[in-house]
């Protein structure tokens, strides 16, 4: 078998199976970065997720038993989530200006705008914390009525994605620490968390937007 | 230095379970073709449970007022059949098989994310366990594998047998994505120099795109699941229409994941009747460039069609109408491939082994369920025969002859590949007869039961005419399929000890799995053979006529 390989090898044109360069020359899919793909996969499905979470809310946003139970008009703080989920929109930017040090080098201000985007979305979750409990305390639950299930359904769903993000961020900090990016090395695995990153923050614009926007115009 | 023990390096491809590394190797393995093999594994021990299970319905429905079981358990069955046969037979088998020969077909190593691989399998392993641990803890989930609100709601259903179904399948929904992940960018990056996307084998081809299709349907269910929990653990009112709930709202959603699996759990079936038919042809694939991009407009439609299951429940005609077109739409590009397919092994140099019967009769089955398929788009068709035994007919063609045929075929094609052994031809042909005789006579007389009335997921029936014999005869000829499928088993067994050596490359096969060993080393290559036509190993036996070389005066469609 062996001698067999060896006159597969033999012949013109046959390559080693490791030959990367030969791989990433074929097309533009496979010069990416395979992690930053499996995320934006990963994204395309959560997106699915999510909409399906949206739609439900928005089916039951005009339900009688709505108009006449808690709603969003009634019982939600949409100033006081405003301003928690401004802090949100900024980690978006925060983490951009980490990914931007460290391409540059400059690994002290990496460390800096990664700690910030951890401390902003830590302010948010405790925002959402603070809500959930005044909800909670005020009997707004998740069997009160349909709004309390599509409510804490969505935006629980999102506040559990924030948390595995925080997570992945304070992994990330302490693998900084460790040194583990010096001198842009792993950027990759930077810019995965950060796409992911992104992508919570984005859902939220668009949660935000329905629920809380779309009860104050109501 | 550390006091946890570490998984020794693996040397061997196929370590025996007794040898030193044996079973540690097997569970810690990150390897995609022993994944693989465990996804085959796992699989065809689930065929045979979900099998059992459909067995019992068929005694209990062999003559009429039976009382072998009782309606509980009956419905717990027809659920577990169901669940079983889709979301741990059918899907992970095919995912399993995608594993194996993926990275072996574009010249990888191994898949991109090798742990998240071992991580999806283990998912589905123990969504299995969970989903079957229901039968303990209660009672399993009995209000059908689509589990329609409200009667999957607490009232109707206080056995915890639907809470074990919602987070069971969440399991097994979560490592599908993560393994169709996985094989996407498996594909998109790890392609051997030369391997372009019009060059992957149609099988690759079809993988990518029902992996596609699992990111962008699966979730739909994963949501849909996560509502029915909290609907059930914390008495929320998603389906609930006492508290503003509505019902239907499952349909849609729980649809809207359901049609796309249709379409998954015979994506790769295609690919993998693009491959065995060629090879016994003698010929090159015919139409390549449709069979591969009646792929795109299949992921497309099929997201479009789900409401074609949802006729009977009154959305109006406009819907209707919409869905009923789009429905018959989809058998375009379907047909497209059928098409293809015949004048593939049109005038072709048939060799009429195993693979190839099974593959053939693909052809034929899959084709009449395809056909029925088209007639449930016909709106009034639907409103007359939905939830008939001519459903349970019509599904079974398209899933059972079609899929699973083509399943059994691609066990005989790559079997040699796997283990290093041919299946018995003799005992195949008697597996393939069994089969095909079986699977006819237990499904198509079900239509004529459908026409004569006859609901489905009943557990009795009353001697109504003709649905005491047509019944019997449909168990004859289950009990016949069990034994084919018996056979292939034995067949696995005994050919695993006595099969006659493969050699690399058996059936003079032209993808670059058939490059290597067979079992192929730990790291699959030591040198990728080039790739410089669809068909390399052609390329290298007929260095006077490679393909990529069109003879002068013809077309390079095959480049």
């Amino acid at each position: 078998m062996i001698q067999a390989e060896q006159q597969l090898g033999a012949r013109a044109g046959a390559t080693p199976a490791s030959d990367e360069a030969g791989r990433e020359q074929l097309d533009r899919f496979a010069a990416m970065d395979p992690h930053k793909m499996g995320m934006v996969l990963f994204i395309l499905s959560e997106s699915v997720f999510f909409t399906l979470l949206i739609l439900a809310y928005l089916l039951y946003r005009a339900a009688p038993a709505v108009a006449n139970g808690p709603n969003a008009k009634t019982v939600l703080d949409i100033g006081l989530t405003a301003i928690f989920s401004a802090c949100l929109f900024a980690s978006s930017g925060t983490i951009w200006l980490a990914d931007r040090s460290l391409a540059r080098g400059r690994d002290g201000l990496f460390r800096f705008w990664l700690a910030a985007t951890i401390g902003l979305g830590g302010i948010f979750i405790f925002g959402q914390g603070q809500e959930y409990y005044r909800l909670l305390t005020h009997n707004v639950t998740v069997s009160q009525n349909v709004f309390g299930t599509t409510f804490f359904t969505l935006t629980g769903f999102h506040g559990l994605h924030v948390i595995v993000g925080l997570i992945a961020l304070l992994i990330l900090l302490g693998l900084a620490l460790a040194g583990q990016f010096k001198g842009g090395q792993h950027r990759a695995a930077v810019e995965t968390i950060a796409l992911y990153w992104h992508f919570v923050d984005a859902v939220w614009v668009v949660v935000f937007s329905v629920i809380y926007i779309g009860a104050w115009l109501s | 230095m550390s006091a946890i023990p570490l998984v020794p390096e693996p040397t061997a491809a196929l370590p025996r379970l007794r040898s030193n590394e044996g079973l540690l190797s097997w569970v810690a393995t990150v390897d995609h073709k022993q994944i693989g093999i465990l996804y085959l594994i796992t699989t065809i021990f689930f065929l045979l449970v979900g099998g059992l299970e459909a067995e019992l319905m068929r005694i209990q429905l062999a003559q009429p007022r039976n009382t072998f079981l009782s309606p509980e358990a009956y419905n717990q069955l027809f659920t577990m059949h169901g669940t079983t046969m889709i979301f741990l037979v059918v899907m992970p088998i095919l995912i399993g098989f995608g594993n194996y020969l993926v990275p072996l077909m574009i010249g990888a190593r191994d898949v991109a994310f090798p742990r998240l691989n071992a991580l999806s399998y283990w998912l589905l392993l123990f969504s299995g366990l969970l989903l079957y641990y229901s039968f303990i803890a209660g009672g399993a989930p009995d209000a059908g594998w689509f589990a329609y609100t409200p009667l999957s709601e607490k009232p109707y259903s206080t056995t915890p047998g639907l809470d074990y179904y919602a987070v069971g399948l969440l399991a097994s929904g979560i490592g599908s994505v993560a393994a169709a992940i996985n094989l996407i960018v498996t594909i998109l990056t790890l392609r051997a120099p030369g391997m372009s996307l019009r060059r992957v084998p149609l099988f690759v081809w079809m993988v990518l795109f029902n992996s596609l299709l699992i990111v962008l349907a699966l979730p739909s269910l994963n949501a849909s699941l996560v509502m029915l929990l909290i609907d059930r653990q914390l008495n929320a009112h998603f389906f609930d229409a006492l508290h503003g709930g509505q019902p239907l709202l499952w349909q849609h959603f729980f649809w809207s994941f359901g049609h796309p699996e249709v379409y998954i759990m015979v994506l790769p079936a295609f690919g993998m009747i693009s491959e065995i038919l060629p090879v016994f042809s003698r010929k090159p694939i015919y139409g390549y460039g449709f069979v591969a991009g009646s792929t795109i407009g299949i992921v497309v439609l099929s997201l479009l069609v789900y409401g074609h299951h949802m006729f009977a429940s009154g959305l109006g005609f406009t819907l209707d109408l919409a869905f009923g077109l789009a429905s018959m739409l989809i058998a375009v590009p379907t047909g497209v491939k059928i098409f293809n397919w015949l004048a593939t092994v049109w005038g072709g140099a048939i060799r009429f082994t195993t693979a190839m019967c099974f593959a053939l009769s693909f052809l034929f089955l899959f084709t009449m369920g395809g056909v029925t398929g088209v007639m449930f788009a016909i709106v009034p068709i639907d409103k007359e025969l939905e939830d008939s035994y001519f459903v349970v007919a019509h599904m079974h063609y398209v899933l059972f002859g079609g899929t699973f045929f083509a399943v059994i075929a691609a066990f005989y094609y790559w079997f040699p590949k796997m283990s290093g052994r041919m299946l018995s031809e003799r005992i195949g042909k008697i597996n393939f007869w069994l089969m095909f005789i079986g699977f006819n006579l237990t499904f198509f007389i079900q239509h004529f039961l459908g026409w004569a009335g006859m609901p489905r997921r009943i557990y009795t029936y009353d001697n109504n005419p003709g649905w005491d014999w047509m019944n019997l005869v449909s168990t004859i000829g289950a009990v016949i399929l069990a034994v084919g499928v018996l056979v292939f088993i034995v067949n696995v067994f005994v050919s695993l000890r006595r099969g006659a050596p493969a050699g690399d490359n058996p059936w003079n096969a032209w993808t670059l799995e058939w490059a290597t060993t067979s079992p192929p080393p730990l790291y699959n290559f030591d040198q990728v053979p080039p790739v410089r036509s669809r068909r390399p190993l052609w390329d290298l036996a007929h260095p006077e006529q490679p393909d990529y070389q069109p003879p002068a005066g013809q077309g390079g469609h095959n480049q």
